[in-house]
């Protein structure tokens, strides 16, 4: 192929620019972490409470980026108002925990009192989403891209300002549960009760979704119709009633992991699922659309380099209140991931049809 | 398929309306409606949200018994919409009955004592028969408004839609008018009331309304073709008087209305600016770009940073010629972000790009780089802009005196805002059809076959990041001296995504579109202000209906018209369709 010499300076150029950026941002982590370490202002023991905070945070942004990536490997399409299913579940699980809370049967059952809540959310966030499912996206599914995007956006402003309508705009306490207040003293290091119970609930749900996809005749037609809708439906696969599923199970996913997050920060409100939204779909990019593995390793990840990021690699370049730009070490994350690995951690590289 | 029963029909169309009323009611819409009125004395807000509910379900129900019988049937239609405008409006009774035997309220805030009592009339439980009643006789309303011949129906239709519009806007619609003088105040007095239209201002403007569009229905065509036949120097003629016109009244607008719309006007012109540099990126070329807000920060922090005489002022120079080195930094930023990003297509590139954009947000607005930005405190103490010369900078925190006309108002800001608008609009209309433009059209349709062809892609995607850019700057800069101080927390996610939609509800690619789409999702919520509360409610539900209606755009360009229609002729899955 002929080409001038500016377009060939300008390859040049662009490629030199993407080779500095990555080399410089290597080198940003790297130096920061050398400086932090040298300056040892933390304790072995505070880098072991970010860690834990990290793997609580990570396997709720996990259990919501499950959602994401089922629905996209299905229909490729961004549920943008997934984050305020969450919300709802959050919402659910905090007025079940009230009313139980104000009949003492948290006192006297406290697991039954956890699970029930969570159980509630699951159940709510799920019908919520096959609503949204039913009004807003069964009837673009062969619109182009764009189209389910926006509806998608219009669902999610929709959720959110019904909820305001209906509980305000104020903030909800999450009822105390005494089990889970204070620490847990594990080989000697002091962990809050509350995190781990987070990040145990947390996996056994994704462990039971896991083995729903993998195992079970549903989970088998659901990956059948993410592979090819037309073929699936060939087969005798009810490609609706699989798409509603996916819809049900992913929403179920992040009503518990509302629950999780208001266990964790004790305060909900109608606007709570917008970042954890965004963040949650961060992790499914950087774990690899589409893949549940992928995602579940991915919010993981992206739940501990924030919680540890801003300490390790910032404050050692003499950053001042780091952990104002936690969101920034995600995001960054993010572009680092698309630019030496697109596909993601887990994915396989997307035909270009599907991308 | 079994065909079911129409009353059966009409049932499950009642269910939904009761739902739907349920839902008005919970969410506080129709407490908070009812200090409004439609017509002062004669109906509320609140009550006609939910007598169009039952209404429109009477007239659902009736469509779809008709749809079953396989033609119009008067009496079972009107049977149907009654049981369908019943069973919506003893659903909505029975929240008054639940709500007296237990506390609804522990849960919903707004099932509260005067909801209930609004419900039955103030009548307690011994009113809860009235809304049923009502909501019978205008299901059977609504049933019967199918029945009506077309081209009476019609006119009715327009009629009560005018007649809303103007009760939603008619507190704005006083204050302009009472503003001109004595003659205007007694009209404006005589039309509309306190909190919405009086009983002559109802009956003339839907008097009016059924009217004309009675007279357009019968004459319409012929006026069309009497126009058509005139001499083509007449046409012209009349174009350009046209023209004349429209922009007489954009000078004289904010002169006669005040400053709260041409403020609004003001941010409408904003959202043009970067829907038109975002319809470069995304409608022309097919990125998607979810972090647009970026750009339009970057203009506002160099316009903030050159001009202001607060302690952050860099240069204190004058607003003029900031702006220009404004778009050059937005463009470069362009530049800079677009380059990580050039080999990510698709759903990868919106999460990148809105990855880009919170990072500027957050380091702009972080303590970090407070030292230079401001910080959550943000900047301020922005220099108006002066047409004449500025007088010498003295010191921080006073501003220098300008020897000229100072823009310092909403209105004066108005002309900036509406003549860069008009000017972008005019050079992406020229970029559209130049070389470039067919380039990133053939980007947007296939990135391969366009390389095939002989497409740089580098060098045309970098062009469409860094003209996109340079738009959203230049609203940035506007915005900057509009407000005259930025902060980081008004640069959210928000923007952007509002950006995309009014992009995708004008119609994708099409430069009317995003003027159309920017005054109906901006505009329209703005001047609505009185009923904020369910502003994002009602934009989200707006959003979902446009996109089912009519995903193409209220004004689409010719070709994604074709597309779309090509695409239900054919049958193409529109996967691989951005």
């Amino acid at each position: 192929m002929r080409t001038t010499f500016t377009e060939r300076f300008v390859d040049l150029a662009v490629n030199a620019f993407l080779w500095g950026f990555r080399i410089l941002i290597v080198l940003m982590i790297v130096l920061g972490t050398f400086f932090t370490i040298r300056a040892g202002k933390y304790s072995g023991e505070q880098w072991i409470d970010f860690f834990v905070f990290g793997v609580s945070q990570g396997a709720i942004y996990a259990l919501i980026a499950l959602g994401y990536t089922m629905v996209y490997g299905i229909l490729r399409m961004i549920n943008f108002a997934h984050g305020d299913i969450f919300m709802t579940g959050a919402f659910g699980g905090y007025f079940m925990a009230i009313w139980l809370n104000s009949t003492g049967f948290i006192d006297r059952n406290p697991i039954l009192g956890l699970l029930i809540p969570i159980l509630f959310a699951m159940l709510l966030a799920a019908s919520i989403a096959m609503l949204v499912e039913r009004v807003a996206y069964r009837p673009l599914r062969n619109a182009p891209r764009l189209v389910p995007l926006i509806a998608a956006i219009g669902a999610s402003f929709f959720i959110e300002y019904a909820f305001r309508g209906f509980f305000g705009p104020g903030k909800y306490a999450y009822p105390p549960i005494r089990v889970l207040e204070g620490n847990w003293d594990i080989l000697g290091i002091n962990i809050l009760k509350v995190q781990v119970v987070v990040a145990i609930a947390a996996f056994i749900m994704m462990a039971i979704l896991y083995s729903i996809v993998m195992y079970t005749k549903m989970g088998k037609a659901m990956r059948a119709v993410s592979e090819s809708k037309d073929n699936a439906a060939l087969m005798g696969i009810d490609v609706n009633r699989i798409i509603v599923s996916t819809f049900a199970l992913g929403a179920a996913m992040a009503g518990a992991a509302g629950v999780l997050f208001a266990l964790v920060y004790r305060q909900i409100d109608f606007f709570m699922g917008f970042t954890p939204g965004v963040k949650a779909f961060t992790a499914a990019v950087l774990g690899g659309i589409g893949n549940i593995p992928g995602a579940m390793v991915g919010g993981l990840l992206l739940g501990i380099f924030e919680s540890v990021g801003p300490s390790l690699f910032l404050e050692g370049l003499g950053i001042t209140r780091a952990y104002q730009l936690k969101d920034v070490i995600a995001y960054t994350m993010l572009v680092m991931i698309l630019l030496f690995r697109p596909q993601g951690i887990l994915g396989e590289r997307i035909s270009k049809q599907k991308a | 398929m079994k065909k079911e029963h129409y009353l059966w029909v009409a049932t499950k169309t009642g269910l939904l309306g009761g739902a739907i009323g349920i839902f008005l009611c919970l969410i506080g819409m129709v407490e908070i409606f009812d200090k409004r009125d439609v017509v002062e004395g004669v109906i509320t807000l609140g009550q006609f949200v939910l007598l169009a509910t039952t209404t429109s379900m009477g007239f659902i129900a009736s469509r779809r018994t008709s749809e079953l019988l396989g033609q119009n049937q008067a009496s079972l239609n009107l049977i149907s919409g009654l049981v369908a405008g019943l069973i919506s409006a003893i659903l909505v009774v029975l929240l008054v009955v639940v709500g007296n035997l237990i506390d609804v309220r522990a849960v919903f805030l707004n099932a509260s004592p005067v909801l209930y009592s609004l419900l039955s009339f103030n009548q307690g439980l011994a009113g809860i028969w009235i809304l049923p009643l009502i909501g019978a006789v205008t299901g059977v309303v609504g049933a019967a408004f199918l029945l009506l011949r077309e081209d009476i129906r019609g006119p009715i239709s327009r009629g009560l839609l005018t007649l809303i519009l103007m009760a939603l806007f008619s507190g704005l619609f006083r204050v302009v008018l009472i503003n001109q003088g004595s003659l205007w105040q007694v009209i404006a007095k005589g039309l509309f009331g306190q909190t919405g239209l009086t009983w002559i201002g109802a009956i003339l403007f839907f008097g009016l309304a059924v009217f004309l569009s009675r007279f357009w229905s019968s004459k319409g065509d012929e006026y069309k073709a009497r126009l058509n036949q005139l001499p083509k120097t007449r046409q012209t003629t009349l174009r350009v008087v046209l023209l004349a016109l429209i922009v007489l009244i954009a000078l004289g607008l904010p002169q006669m209305s005040g400053p709260f719309i041409a403020q609004v006007i003001v941010i409408i012109s904003l959202y043009i600016l970067m829907g038109l540099g975002l319809n470069i990126t995304l409608g022309f070329a097919g990125l998607l770009d979810l972090g647009f807000v970026a750009f339009y920060a970057i203009g506002a922090y160099t316009v903030g940073l050159l001009t202001s005489y607060g302690p952050f002022g860099l240069q204190h120079i004058p607003f003029w010629v900031s702006v220009p080195i404004a778009v050059l930094v937005a463009m470069m930023f362009g530049a800079f972000l677009g380059l990580p990003v050039l080999g990510v297509r698709g759903d990868y590139l919106a999460i990148a790009t809105l990855g880009f954009g919170e990072i500027v947000r957050l380091l702009a607005g972080s303590d970090f780089l407070a030292p230079y930005f401001g910080g959550p405190r943000g900047i301020i103490g922005i220099q108006k802009p002066c047409i004449g010369m500025l007088e010498e900078f003295l010191k921080t925190d006073t501003p220098r005196v300008c020897n000229g006309i100072e823009l310092g108002t909403p209105q004066d800001i108005y002309y900036v805002a509406v003549a860069s608008a008009l000017l972008i609009a005019f050079v992406a209309w020229r970029l559209r059809e130049s070389r470039l433009g067919r380039a990133w059209m053939a980007i947007r349709e296939d990135e391969d076959v366009a390389e095939a062809l002989g497409v740089n892609l580098v060098q045309t995607k970098l062009l469409a990041y860094m003209l996109g850019a340079a738009f959203a700057g230049l609203g940035g800069a506007i915005f900057t001296v509009l407000i005259g101080s930025i902060f980081a927390s008004s640069m959210q996610l928000l923007v952007s995504i509002n950006v995309v939609a009014l992009i995708i509800v004008g119609g994708m690619g099409s430069i009317p579109g995003v003027i159309v789409g920017a005054i109906a999702l901006i505009g329209l919520p703005e001047l609505l202000r009185e009923v904020s509360e369910f502003r994002y409610l009602i934009y989200g539900v707006t959003l979902i209906i446009m996109m089912l209606a009519k995903p193409e755009g209220l004004w689409p360009s010719q070709a994604t018209k074709r597309e779309l229609h090509h695409a239900e002729a054919e049958n193409v899955t529109a996967e691989n369709m951005v």
